[in-house]
């Protein structure tokens, strides 16, 4: 049942009705959970995301990320309100100590007596942030760049690709630390320098995409309708390059964690009082002897919001790449 | 061929061009000069120094004085390490980074490429749950969480090995910052040979391979791994980058003399021409890596072909 022999549908992403072709089983009623209104008014055919959506939950390995990332979420946005520390707050009572119950220090404290947990929550904070807003800057600048490359096509196409040939050969790693070094460490320096790196895959994907998609029938029916162009793009071309970049976004979210702690590592990240898992880090392993839990306890949660990260995308390219049906 | 390399090495002068120019005048737009210290330093001498350095004429005078001593190949003095020029510099540290670096690569091909065939062959086994398992984790912890713990489990708990120093690149010093360097890529390579090795053994040419009755071993190693490190292949670029932004932070961490260290510390101290002297020598590294993988794989994939 799983296995319908249907063509990948891409222009299905909207919840539009498939065009009725080859018979539909019946189905068992599955739970209306992620159902648009108009994939109701479709019962013939499944619309993408809920075909995704289903074929995702039957991995369990990603379901369970999903679950574990959710909750690390929810923690980091939640859990300070109800730890007795505040991020900066000193306990002159307990510099450097190990996990404890007493003092409500559970993950133990840093060497200036600041609770590790209330830090490495108000640090996920930081750095899920920076992975949101960093990624989702990537995407819009490489989105819009790959469909307008492809669609213009011709010369256009031919200089922005050579733009993005001449940006992939930029010691870029270098750029960002000086720009960080130039400018401060400010965290929404930080949102933009690693979205204006990452966008280049993004924008080489989404031209693909659109090179073989400008040449499909409805694109044309929208140029004979004279749609114009800007609309061709957004409302025809975006939508159904969606699932590539879906994948794209999953896998650039956690390269974005990770530079920004590789730049936090350094000293070039957010500045104090503000804290990042990187930053934390840097300050564990300046602790590693004497105090191990420093470096344990934020590295574990970046790495496992990684994992999680990247077993959730390695299942939504299952779920979405149209071949492993 | 030739035409494909002159062409391409033509179109890496805009890019250094751009690198030079946007770390040009990044460096110079900084708040702070390479002469601040915790000592106010008179303004007479500070003049000296500055018409020393040629630091008094006005900025494009400097970025054209600059770019005219880079094509006779001088970086410049450092104002920092006094009495060295940077190209000094440079050649002291590089053969440095480039020997953890190319070890890392090697390391990480000769581990990587078997495990991810390992995987392929034994699809879905516990092999396969096991080596991707371990992949998975290599990409999930960052090198400078790696390398740190490595650094105390090894180097000071066990004391095994030296936790840090370079000691004229000894093999004891290398060992903990190669491995840590190249567990990354390790997991990366595994799962891009597991990959590509699932593609090919899928496809009709193994297919017929089998069909005419070669053995297994023979339709894997003569057939199958050929065509699957293709992909693999043209991964090497990006590899040698993330090796080369790796290795940044393990000289940091383990406190070894190459370029990545020269590079973070000129970054702080503004060294302006240290930092502009490794920022352009890794540029045209990065350019001329990137030819070279483009070329090797011309040369083993016969589908394609720069004619143009």
């Amino acid at each position: 049942m799983t296995s319908e022999s249907k063509p990948y549908s891409g222009d299905n992403a909207d919840g539009a009705p498939l065009p009725a072709g080859g018979p539909n089983p019946p189905r068992a009623p599955e739970p209306e959970t992620t159902a648009a209104p108009a994939a109701s008014a479709a019962p013939a055919g499944e619309s993408l995301a809920r075909d995704a959506w289903r074929r995702l939950s039957q991995n369990r390995a990603a379901m369970a990320s999903l679950a574990l990332l959710i909750a690390i979420i929810l923690v980091c946005i939640a859990g300070p309100w109800f730890l007795p520390w505040g991020l900066a707050e000193v306990d002159w009572n307990a510099f450097g100590t190990g996990p404890t119950l007493e003092n409500a220090h559970f993950l133990g404290t840093d060497a200036n007596g600041r609770d590790l947990l209330t830090r490495v929550l108000y640090g996920g904070r930081v750095s899920l942030s920076v992975a949101l807003v960093a990624s989702f800057v990537s995407l819009v600048i490489g989105v819009l760049y790959g469909a307008i490359s492809g669609y213009l096509g011709g010369r256009v196409d031919n200089l922005m690709m050579r733009f993005v040939d001449i940006m992939y050969s930029l010691p870029f790693m270098f750029l960002v630390i000086l720009l960080m070094v130039v400018f401060g460490r400010n965290i929404f320096l930080i949102y933009a320098a690693i979205g204006a790196v990452e966008w280049l895959d993004m924008a080489r994907i989404v031209r693909g995409q659109t090179l073989a998609l400008k040449r499909r029938e409805f694109i044309e029916a929208a140029h004979a309708l004279g749609v114009r162009d800007t609309k061709i793009v957004t409302r025809h071309l975006i939508p159904n390059a969606i699932g590539p970049v879906i994948i794209y976004v999953t896998l650039t979210v956690p390269k974005v964690i990770l530079l920004e702690s590789f730049l936090s590592f350094l000293g070039l990240g957010v500045q104090e009082p503000l804290t990042s898992w990187g930053v934390l880090i840097s300050e564990g392993v300046d602790m590693m002897e004497s105090a191990p839990w420093m470096l344990l306890v934020p590295s574990f949660f970046l790495a496992a919001t990684l994992f999680c990260l990247n077993f959730l995308g390695d299942g939504l390219r299952d779920a979405l790449d149209p071949r492993t049906r | 061929m030739l035409i494909y390399t002159l062409k391409r090495l033509l179109q890496a002068i805009p890019t250094l061009l751009i690198v030079i120019t946007i770390s040009f005048f990044l460096m110079r737009v900084a708040p702070g000069g390479p002469f601040d210290g915790e000592r106010q330093l008179p303004p007479e001498i500070e003049a000296n120094l500055e018409a020393a350095y040629h630091l008094d004429e006005p900025l494009p005078m400097q970025y054209l004085r600059y770019m005219g001593n880079l094509l006779h190949g001088d970086f410049g003095p450092s104002f920092k390490y006094k009495d060295f020029s940077v190209t000094e510099l440079i050649m002291q540290g590089f053969p440095v980074s480039l020997e953890i670096g190319g070890l890392a690569i090697l390391l990480a091909l000769i581990i990587g490429l078997p495990l991810g065939i390992a995987a392929a062959i034994k699809r879905n086994s516990t092999v396969d749950y096991l080596v991707m398992g371990t992949a998975l984790t290599g990409i999930a912890v960052p090198n400078f969480v790696l390398a740190p713990i490595f650094a105390l489990v090894f180097g000071v708990l066990l004391a095994w090995l030296p936790a840090g120093g370079w000691n004229g690149g000894a093999l004891p010093n290398l060992v903990l910052p190669v491995v840590a360097l190249s567990i990354q890529q390790i997991a990366y390579i595994a799962r891009m040979m597991r990959a590509s090795m699932i593609e090919v053994l899928g496809s009709h040419f193994i297919r017929t391979a089998r069909a005419k009755g070669l053995n297994e071993g023979e339709v894997i190693f003569r057939h199958a791994i050929r065509t699957a490190l293709l992909p693999v292949m043209s991964y090497l670029g990006p590899a040698i980058a993330g090796i080369i932004t790796g290795s940044v932070v393990i000289e940091q961490i383990f406190g070894i003399p190459g370029i990545g260290r020269y590079f973070v510390q000129g970054a702080l101290n503004r060294d302006y021409t240290l930092v502009m002297g490794t920022v352009v020598f890794y540029g045209v590294l990065i350019v001329l890596m990137n030819l070279i993988v483009d070329l090797l794989y011309s040369a083993l994939d016969p589908q394609i072909r720069y004619d143009d």
